[in-house]
């Protein structure tokens, strides 16, 4: 369908593009790479009054790597993630998931920031963001804040972002060099939204025995979660095939999934404790 | 809105509604018909174009964000003279029945393949899949692509 009629404005400063949307009482939202906006749009689930395009911003697009950690720019795209070599050091795990994102064209516009303020439950990045712990800077008519993913994401399509703020970056704490990480994802056709996802990593010691397990699931339920069950049964083993399926196990229990056209709430239950098993044992081996 | 922006080499100069996307303005606006528009909302590939090299949905994109690009549509990659090695290639491979999709496909392999002129099939499967085809069964096209690197590895471009 063609777009609902709106004004456009590119401005070049961020603190004219707050002022815009802070003018149009709610009604004006932000446009990245509109690969979930225009969709939205044309299927009038959002009718905004002004879009605000942030493409003429400077200093959103940038991927900055450091000893605290990975420093996302809102307008870093997926291509410009997967295209970075540093990345496999710095965030393996990001990368792995990246890698599910989307299709070739939508990867060359669909940004980090975009995806964190649309917030679909299947989607990686969000996933990713609350598995890793990752802090999200905004600026609005007040300033600026940091909000940890956990008081970030609200529910489907729903986040702690008021309508006159912008994300600026997602920061993702340093990856130590000994942690093991896996990311399995299902659905029907690569670059399709996951039924179910399940990134999960940890940090062994000499031994082998694993602490600091973070699991979390897309695509399953209302939003994307941790499952604490699943981590307590990783933290303080090794790994082994009793505690791989024990974890599962936990993880299958834990979820609150949906019945959908994708898949009965059955399956996804199944397929949640499936997929954390195989990336558990990526993550071994 | 004015916007101003290269299309196959030729500056242009359209006043439009902002919320008229890309592929509109390129069929209807500049009479470029060879772009096709399917889903209108990102799923089908059809109406892929290239922006400053990179291959995109010109659905998902307003025509007013396109201010100071370089677009390529497919008939950019075509000329009068001659067939291109990736059209020769379609051709050879019967990569193409009623040809809806097809502008997509070539503006979307002609983007991998001046990027990335050594993928393998797995790489080209992958990349394809943004892109629905009716009529094939995807496995010609994939061939046609597979079979028209040769192309790209000598001089780079076309
Ligand atoms: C066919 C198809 C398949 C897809 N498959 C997947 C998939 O498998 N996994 C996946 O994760 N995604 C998928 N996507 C979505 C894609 O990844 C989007 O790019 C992404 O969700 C949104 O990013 P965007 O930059 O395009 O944001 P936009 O569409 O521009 O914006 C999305 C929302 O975020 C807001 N927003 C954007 N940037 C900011 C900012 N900096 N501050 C505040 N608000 C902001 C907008 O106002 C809007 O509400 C798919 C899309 C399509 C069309
Ligand atoms: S018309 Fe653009 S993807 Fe279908
Ligand atoms: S040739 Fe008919 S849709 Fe592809």
């Amino acid at each position: 369908m063609k777009l609902p009629p709106f004004e456009y404005a590119a401005p070049a400063t961020l603190k004219e593009a707050v002022a815009l949307l802070a003018s149009h009482g709610g009604e004006a939202k932000p446009l990245a790479g509109g690969q979930s906006l225009m969709p939205m749009m044309a299927f009038r689930i959002a009718q905004p009054s002004l879009l605000v395009d942030l493409r003429k911003l400077p200093d959103l697009k940038s991927i900055a790597i450091d000893k605290d950690g990975v420093r996302l720019g809102a307008m870093v795209r997926w291509r410009d993630i997967q295209d970075d070599k540093r990345l496999a050091q710095a965030h393996p795990l990001l990368q792995a998931a990246i890698a599910h994102v989307a299709h070739y064209q939508i990867r060359n516009r669909g940004t980090v920031g975009g995806s964190v303020c649309h917030a679909d439950p299947a989607a990686e990045m969000p996933g990713i963001a609350l598995t890793c712990d990752a802090e999200m800077t905004v600026m609005g008519k007040g300033g600026q804040r940091v909000i940890k993913a956990a008081d970030f994401f609200l529910g489907a399509l729903t986040t702690a972002l008021q309508p006159d703020e912008i994300l600026i970056e997602v920061k993702l704490p340093a990856w130590p060099a000994g942690r093991r990480f896996g990311f399995q994802e299902f659905a029907r056709r690569r670059g399709d939204f996951a039924m179910a996802g399940i990134a999960v990593f940890y940090d062994p010691d000499a031994g082998g025995t694993a602490s600091n397990a973070h699991v979390g699931v897309i695509g399953v339920g209302e939003k994307q979660r941790r499952l604490g069950k699943a981590e307590a049964a990783i933290n303080g083993s090794t790994l082994d095939e009793a505690a791989i399926a024990k974890a599962s196990a936990a993880a299958s229990a834990e979820v609150e999934p949906q019945d959908d056209i994708h898949a009965s709430a059955a399956y996804r239950r199944a397929l949640t404790g499936t997929l954390l098993e195989r990336a558990l044992k990526s993550a071994a081996g | 809105m004015t916007t101003k922006f290269e299309v196959n080499g030729k500056q242009v100069e359209v006043d439009v509604e902002p919320r008229l996307t890309l592929a509109d303005c390129l069929r209807q606006n500049l009479r470029l018909t060879g772009t096709h528009i399917g889903c209108e909302h990102g799923v089908c590939g059809a109406c892929t174009v290239l922006v400053n090299g990179d291959a995109v949905r010109s659905c998902l994109m307003l025509a007013v964000q396109a201010d100071g690009a370089k677009v390529v549509t497919v008939e950019g990659l075509s000329n009068d003279a001659d067939l291109t090695p990736l059209q020769k290639s379609f051709r050879k491979h019967h990569a193409l029945q009623c040809g809806f999709c097809t502008p997509g496909f070539i503006t979307t392999a002609h983007a991998l393949l001046t990027e990335e002129p050594d993928c393998d099939a797995d790489r080209v499967r992958e990349v394809l899949s943004g892109n629905i085809c009716r009529c094939t069964g995807y496995i010609s096209i994939v061939e046609a692509v597979l079979d028209a690197r040769s192309a790209y590895k000598k001089d780079g471009a076309r």
